[in-house]
C-alpha cells in the first residue's frame, strides 16, 4: 500500500461524490487519473484490505433491525458455539472479547421480530442465554480510520 | 416521463447492495442493466441519501488487515440522568467512532453507554481511553474495557450492520 491508495481510502471513508463520473472528479482531487483510482481500488478490494465499496443502507430505513449480543461461552466450547454461529445468516460479525461475556456478535434481520426469533434460536442451539443489547440512542456514527 | 418505477427501484437497490461498479460512469452502467436513464438512476440514489438511506457511497475496510488490531469497546455505566449529555461530549471527542446508549440487564451487565475506539498499538488506545476519562470527569464511573482478541469472518455485509454498530 503506498501513498496513493492511503490518500484514497481516506478520501473515500467520506464517500464518492454522486455525480456522473465520480472518479474524474476524484482523479481532480487527489491529482491522479480516474483509471488508476479505479485500479487501486479494485486491487484493495480483491487483498482484503477493503471488504465492500458502495452505498451501504440503512437496514432500519429498510425495516429491518440490528442488534448487539453478547455470549458468555465456556471456554472449552468456545470454537463449537462460534462455529454455530458462523454458520446463521442474521449473524453479521462476530468478534471474541476479553470479559465474561466473550463473545459479541452483531444481528441484522430483515424484520424486527427476526431478531428475537434468532435469539431463541441461538439460546437453544447453544444451551447459553443471550445477552441483547439494542441501541437506544445513537450519540455518534462515524467510523474513520485515517491510514 | 423520468422516474424509475417500482420495479427499477428494486432491481436498483438489489444491484447496489452488492457495491457500486467500478466503472467511468457508474450510474449509466447500472441504468443499462434496469432499462432506464443515466440521470434517472443518479437522481434516485440522491433522493435515497437525502432521504437517510444510506450515507455516503463509501467503503467497508477490514480495518485488521490495515493495521488496526487494537480495537476497543469502552463501555461505562452512567446514571441514567447524565447518560445524553455524556454521550453527546464524548461523541465529539478525538478517536470516538462511534458510540451509542444500550439497556443494562442487571444483574448481569451494568453498563449503558457504549464506545468504540480502534487503533494500532494497545497501550497507545488505553492511554488515550485513561485521557479522555479523565477529562470528561468519568475516571470513578465504572466502566470496563473490552478488546477484542479474534475476529470471526464477517459476512457480505450488505447494510450498515458491518461497519456502524459495533466494529472491533
Amino acid at each position: 500500500m503506498d501513498e496513493l491508495d492511503r490518500h484514497l481510502i481516506n478520501r473515500l471513508q467520506h464517500g464518492l461524490p454522486l455525480v456522473p463520473r465520480p472518479w474524474e472528479a476524484l482523479a481532480e482531487e487527489l491529482d491522479s487519473q480516474p483509471e488508476l483510482l479505479r485500479q487501486r481500488l479494485q486491487a484493495l478490494l480483491d487483498d482484503g484490505s477493503l471488504t465492500r465499496f458502495g452505498p451501504m443502507f440503512d437496514i432500519e430505513r429498510l425495516d429491518g433491525a440490528f442488534t448487539l449480543a453478547a455470549l458468555s461461552v465456556p471456554e472449552p466450547r468456545f470454537e463449537q458455539v462460534a462455529a454455530q454461529l458462523q454458520a446463521l445468516t442474521e449473524v453479521a460479525h462476530n468478534y471474541r472479547r476479553e470479559h465474561a461475556w466473550n463473545m459479541w456478535f452483531v444481528l441484522a434481520c430483515e424484520t424486527p421480530g427476526g431478531i428475537a426469533s434468532t435469539i431463541r434460536h441461538i439460546e437453544s442451539m447453544t444451551g447459553l442465554p443471550v445477552l441483547n443489547l439494542p441501541k437506544e440512542e445513537t450519540y455518534h456514527v462515524g467510523l474513520h480510520l485515517p491510514v | 416521463m423520468n422516474q424509475l418505477d417500482n420495479s427499477q427501484q428494486i432491481e436498483l437497490r438489489r444491484l447496489l447492495e452488492r457495491g457500486l461498479p467500478l466503472t467511468p460512469r457508474p450510474y449509466q452502467h447500472l441504468a443499462e442493466q434496469i432499462g432506464a436513464s443515466e440521470q434517472a438512476v443518479l437522481e434516485q440514489v440522491r433522493h435515497w441519501g437525502e432521504d437517510g438511506l444510506f450515507r455516503r457511497v463509501g467503503l467497508v475496510l477490514h480495518h485488521r488487515a490495515l493495521g488496526f488490531r487494537a480495537n476497543a469497546m469502552l463501555v461505562m455505566d452512567i446514571a441514567d440522568e447524565r447518560v445524553d449529555r455524556i454521550g453527546e461530549q464524548l461523541s465529539r471527542a478525538p478517536g470516538i467512532n462511534l458510540c451509542y446508549q444500550r439497556p443494562r440487564r442487571l444483574p448481569y451487565w451494568p453498563f449503558n453507554l457504549f464506545c468504540m475506539v480502534h487503533g494500532r498499538e494497545r497501550a497507545a488506545v488505553q492511554a488515550h481511553i485513561a485521557e479522555l476519562l479523565a477529562q470528561h470527569d468519568l475516571s470513578e464511573v465504572p466502566h470496563r474495557l473490552l478488546f477484542s482478541t479474534r475476529a470471526f469472518k464477517q459476512r457480505g455485509g450488505r447494510f450498515t450492520a458491518t461497519t456502524e454498530v459495533a466494529h472491533g
